[in-house]
């Protein structure tokens, strides 16, 4: 008899839909009793969603709003400056998302020189030059509004709150007392603070530390607001990473001959970001529905605009359609945010201890 | 006056009754050692002795207290640029690896060569994968750390550190982290090394590889070296008491 292990066959399992059926939903009679319970349950709910969303519901409230929905007061004639923003970004997702294998390559590089070109352009694009300006006359920030406005905030915020986050971090742990002092005091002051606080004392306080001449609109002093509030906490966030890493790989840094400030940029800031990516992209994930706050200080963001929406003659008492289709927007882009976060540990996590 | 300044030069490490304290812990007690241009020398001592905080003070990853350290005629200040030309003439290969975790192989050996020595990526790749050769693993260069053996592991920190060119390296307990089948692919590699001329002060307990290569053997207890002599007098004409229950303690295995 040959009893080479190679000559063994697995044991057998029970495959197919039954054989699955069988093991995960009725293995035991209390496991089928709860299968049941569940898929009764189930039908219960799903009929009553579906049965409001195909009949009852009355969804052109939403059709016919979809244009403010998206821009709000953004002027309709100047509408197509905020399709050539969406279509820098999706230009530019699609040839990242082509050229994603190319690790190294020279197109990388051009890459991530047009995506950091594209943030400024697309802000000229959106606000343009003067009232008089033929081509690109000026739109006010401050009509900014509707999905439009929530994006803004958004996205400036996480890409402006994140490196003020990162040298908070670096600050709180400096050995210079004076450096260390005024860091963890900022940190935590704005930590003990309501989001709320923060962005009332943005509009009201802000314009006694600029110059006189400057003059910052609400947008600008609302969006400064949820910077400052969220570098505190993408502050703390790095600085978990930052802990995270041994002492051993400072050591053999400095071993090798490198400085201070290569031992933090090559060595220490790409592991310690690397375990906060998670942390850190939940936390722009509730900066992004935090953004729905700055209807407290009078701008229309998404969640503004719904209300200004529902609270109109013609669409009185739709507000279950309008509000279902808000969160629906909310729930895909912090979805997506969230996919990209996995991906993202992902592709850094190759060379994991 | 002639002959003393040859010697200063012949001597590439002086240490002058260094002292440090961790709080109130006195951990180096006076240590006095000069090591001679491509000497090869072994410390062994008990563990805790200091004997690691010692050689970390060379190197600066540890600040001492009182006493003199000279590399190669350059006294280790709180000056940073003698701190770092001292940290450029020095490698070092710890017990831990600590290779670093994110970069590939390659990447780890040509890092500082790179944005400390400013070669360029084509140099600097070349004189890795030279070094890769020398240690035996060039076919690992594009891996991660992670995916190596830990002999491998302590072979490319050697790779890593012999990058920068050092005259001096120091070992601190390369051997003590690996499992036994890997610990002789390590010494080899050390061997090798030890032959080619380079200084090297290694704090090891593997003393085949004192017998084979070390010129001196140190003996490191309570925060100074209790003794020193040729590897051959050593094991064999001990003279201190300390050193001789030490001996007994790891030559009887």
């Amino acid at each position: 008899m040959d009893l080479r292990p190679e000559v063994l066959k697995p044991p057998r399992v029970e495959v197919g839909l039954l054989g699955w059926l069988k093991k995960n939903l009725f293995s035991t009679w209390y496991n089928a009793l709860l299968t049941i319970f569940s898929l009764a349950f189930i039908y219960i709910v799903l009929r009553v969603i579906i049965t409001w969303v195909v009949h009852d519901a009355r969804w052109e409230v939403v059709v016919i709003n979809l244009k403010v929905f998206m821009i709000g007061r953004y002027p309709r004639e100047e509408a197509w400056r905020v399709l050539a923003g969406l279509g820098i970004v999706v230009f530019l997702a699609a040839l990242t998302w082509i050229f994603r294998g190319a690790k190294g390559s020279p197109v990388k590089r051009w890459l991530m020189i047009g995506w950091l070109l594209s943030f400024p352009l697309i802000g000229i694009l959106l606000r343009g030059f003067s009232r008089e300006n033929r081509f690109l006359p000026l739109v006010s920030e401050n009509v900014w509004s509707g999905l439009l406005l929530t994006l803004v905030l958004a996205i400036v915020g996480i890409i402006a709150s994140f490196p003020l986050g990162v040298l908070l971090a670096l600050g709180r742990r400096s050995k210079l007392p004076a450096i260390k002092v005024i860091c963890t005091a900022y940190i935590e002051t704005i930590r003990g603070v309501p989001l709320i606080s923060v962005l009332f004392m943005s509009q009201l306080m802000l314009p006694l530390f600029l110059p006189p001449g400057l003059r910052l609109g609400t947008v600008m002093r609302a969006l400064t607001g949820m910077t400052l509030f969220s570098a505190a906490y993408a502050a703390e966030n790095v600085r978990g990473g930052l802990a995270a890493v041994p002492i051993g790989q400072y050591e053999a840094a400095r071993a090798v001959g490198l400085n201070k400030v290569l031992v933090m940029a090559l060595i220490v800031l790409p592991q310690a970001l690397r375990t906060v990516i998670p942390a850190i992209v939940g936390q722009f994930i509730s900066l992004f529905k935090d953004t729905t706050l700055v209807v407290i200080v009078g701008l229309l963001d998404l969640l503004g605009i719904a209300k200004a929406v529902t609270g109109q003659r013609e669409f009185i008492g739709l507000h279950q359609e309008v509000y279902c289709f808000i969160a629906v927007l909310f729930f895909i882009c912090c979805y997506a945010m969230s996919y990209a976060s996995r991906r993202l540990e992902k592709v850094l996590g190759v060379g994991e201890r | 006056m002639q002959k003393e300044k040859l010697e200063t030069a012949e001597d590439i490490i002086i240490c002058q009754n260094v002292h440090k304290w961790f709080g109130n812990f006195h951990v180096l007690q006076g240590v006095n050692i000069t090591v001679k241009r491509g000497e090869v020398v072994v410390v062994c001592g008990p563990s805790g002795s200091g004997k690691s905080t010692f050689i970390r003070t060379i190197n600066r990853l540890e600040e001492h207290q009182r006493g003199n350290i000279i590399v190669d005629g350059i006294e280790l200040t709180n000056d940073l640029r003698n701190i770092h030309a001292i940290q450029r003439e020095i490698g070092m290969v710890f017990q831990q690896f600590n290779l670093f975790p994110h970069l590939k192989v390659i990447d780890n050996i040509t890092l500082a060569p790179i944005w400390v020595r400013r070669w360029s990526k084509e140099k600097a790749v070349q004189v890795a994968m030279e070094l890769l050769e020398r240690v035996g693993i060039p076919e690992q260069a594009n891996k991660y750390p992670g995916q190596l053996s830990g002999g491998q592991q302590q072979r490319l920190a050697i790779a890593r550190a012999l990058a920068m060119q050092p005259k001096i390296m120091l070992f601190d307990e390369p051997t003590s982290a690996l499992d036994p089948e890997m610990i002789k692919e390590v010494l080899d590699v050390m061997v090798e090394l030890a032959r080619s001329g380079i200084t090297m002060i290694v704090i090891t307990h593997e003393m085949g590889f004192a017998k084979e290569v070390a010129n001196r053997i140190f003996f490191f207890a309570d925060g100074y070296f209790v003794e020193h002599n040729t590897t051959e007098e050593f094991f064999i004409n001990p003279r201190e008491e300390r050193t001789k229950s030490f001996l007994s303690q790891i030559l009887t295995h």
